[in-house]
């Protein structure tokens, strides 16, 4: 009996979160997965129905909005931040005497939570009192920067407040980049004379590959993910114009009692992820142990 | 470290003013960005500590004319969320009560299943580290529908231990990836030879492992309060009237309706929410950042 134990030991230290995960992750995607093939509206149903929440939320024109914006504020959001990060790493790596507290300044945002973030910038942007009133009292009397409160632009505003959050962890991920590129090879194509933006454009960047997928990989998961900035800024106004996926679920599942409509959207969004990650973590994992 | 900007001008010839006029243009651009980064922050200071009348009155960044800390005498005990009036105190004091067992908990079972993970390989570890790691990646709106009612079923439903419990699960798969990362790198026979020299599976941890493990557990302890601190989405899902994170108070008291809106107010609360986050940023910087991209990198 002590042998057993002791030979188990490592298994039954490991069992008790192996199980959490496996009831809490896997097995509540199965559940999720379930009630959005039936007619679960407040209470969940469990007989299936096939896929008529899917026919549903692919003909409310609120989720039409809601995946479109999704579009366009990750790809906005992730191309952005991805080319300010670069930029910034190279600026920084200049040999610049203040480095480490110009550091500090561009990465504290993502200490923040986003709905502190989305606080901040819903008063800078209100156009009542903010930026736009702000100009204007300068005498520019016609300034207008109303996107907070445009339809048609209010999204905008949820990208810059993401790309003020997260431009500057980028940034670290890229410098750490920098920092490892061999620096024989950019010696010796000092030494043949080839001109810096070639070393970085031919050399460094390309080097780099890797660290531009796991930017893109945690950029595109913050997207995907993103549902606290939007409450704090626009609440997915005006009217839903600023809704994602991550705030639709939300109000299905607990303004609006629609449990149907909150599993299929949140299995549409699980898609996505996958989509992304999956092909990724499989190649790392097999990379990592052969 | 590349030094490009001074070697690699010279072969060009480029003249001495035009490598100093290089560098200031450099340096500007850096502060620019600076400048970008800090406004959100100083404007949320100045707008706390003004009078609502300035703030009527004067431009978004101004200076305060009169310095007053009213705002945040209000934000911390007075201001209203919905239909309560005790500012973001007891808000603040559920999230300390929610972040310190979560972070511990989490933290130590991370070591622990790293640790099996890294050193005590068997059959099936590593489809089950794989497993847990897929774990990280899932948008929780996939299981707040669930986790609503499996909660409510253990009676921890708008709970602050049900709270606890929702970010210690949700939190191992990062936790236990930091430290087999950090385990990983140590050598088997390390643990062989204790074996060898008869100490077992919790002694060889408790007087091999934990004592050289300063470095990571800092980073994950970091990290999970971060997290946990700045969570918005399981807050505002499996909480009640009094039980709320301060981020979801934050929320609430930015978005109530009732009275005038007190922008200065609503500032002071979103700094000390930000707080607690911030100063751990500030003086362990270093370690949140090799949080950040350990967890970025692989998770």
């Amino acid at each position: 009996m002590t042998k057993w134990l002791e030979e188990n030991t490592p298994k039954l230290v490991l069992a008790p979160s192996f199980i959490a995960i496996l009831v809490f992750v896997y097995g509540f995607i199965a559940w999720t997965a379930w009630v959005s093939m039936t007619r679960s509206r407040l209470l969940p149903k469990y007989e299936i129905e096939g896929f008529i929440q899917y026919d549903r939320l692919f003909a409310s024109p609120r989720w039409d909005t809601a995946f479109g914006n999704l579009f366009i504020f990750g790809t906005l959001f992730i191309v952005i931040a991805m080319i300010l990060g670069l930029v910034l790493a190279i600026l920084l790596d200049q040999n610049i005497r203040t480095e480490g507290a110009i550091r500090t300044i561009y990465l504290y945002p993502m200490a923040l939570s986003m709905i502190v973030t989305g606080t901040a910038w819903k008063w800078i942007l209100n156009p009542g009192l903010g930026l736009q009133a702000m100009v204007r009292g300068w005498g520019f009397e016609d300034f207008t920067f109303d996107w907070l409160v445009d339809p048609d632009m209010a999204i905008y505003t949820i990208v810059l407040a993401a790309i003020w959050q997260s431009s500057g962890f980028v940034m670290a991920l890229f410098l750490a980049g920098l920092r490892s590129v061999d620096e024989e090879i950019i010696k010796a194509a000092q030494v043949d004379g080839i001109p810096t933006w070639r070393v970085y454009t031919a050399i460094i960047i390309p080097s780099m590959a890797p660290i531009f997928l796991s930017a893109f990989i945690v950029l595109s998961h913050l997207a995907i993910k993103s549902f606290d900035l939007v409450i704090a800024l626009t609440g997915g106004g005006p009217g839903y114009a600023t809704d994602l996926p991550a705030t639709y679920m939300y109000a299905m599942a607990f303004s609006r009692g629609d449990i149907g409509q909150a599993a299929s959207s949140a299995m549409i969004m699980m898609l996505v992820v996958f989509a992304i990650v999956v092909p990724y973590l499989y190649s790392e994992l097999r990379s990592k142990d052969g | 470290m590349a030094d490009l900007s001074v070697s690699a001008a010279s072969p060009a010839g480029q003249s001495q003013t035009g490598k100093i006029a290089l560098r200031w243009s450099l340096y500007t651009l850096l502060c620019l960005f600076a400048l970008f980064y800090l406004l959100p922050l100083f404007v949320m200071i100045t707008t706390s500590l003004k009078s609502l009348d300035e703030i009527r009155t004067g431009d978004l960044i101004s200076l305060p004319r009169e310095v007053t800390f009213d705002a945040w005498r209000t934000a911390w005990s007075g201001a209203c969320t919905g239909i309560q009036c005790e500012g973001v105190r007891p808000y603040f004091w559920n999230s300390v009560l929610i972040a310190i067992p979560g972070v511990a908990i989490s933290t130590l079972l991370g070591a622990m299943n790293g640790y099996v993970v890294a050193q005590w390989r068997f059959r099936g570890a590593n489809i089950i580290f794989s497993l847990m790691l897929f774990g990280c990646f899932i948008p929780f709106q996939v299981v707040l529908l669930p986790m609503a009612r499996v909660l409510g079923m253990m009676g921890i439903a708008g709970t602050i231990p049900g709270l606890i419990f929702v970010h210690v699960i949700y939190g191992l798969g990062f936790t236990t990836l930091f430290f087999r990362n950090y385990y990983v790198s140590i050598p088997a026979d390390l643990t062989k030879a204790a074996k060898v020299d008869g100490a077992g599976f919790f002694r060889i941890f408790w007087s091999i492992f934990l004592p050289l493990s300063l470095p990571i557990i800092v980073v994950t302890v970091i990290w999970q309060f971060t997290q946990i601190w700045n969570d918005f989405l399981f807050g505002v899902s499996f909480s009640q009237a009094g039980t709320q994170p301060v981020t979801v108070a934050l929320n609430n008291i930015v978005n109530s309706t009732t009275g005038v809106k007190e922008y200065n107010v609503d500032m002071a609360a979103a700094i000390i929410a930000a707080l607690p986050t911030l100063l751990v940023y500030v003086v362990a910087g270093k370690y949140f950042v090799r949080g950040l991209t350990a967890g970025s990198v692989k998770g």
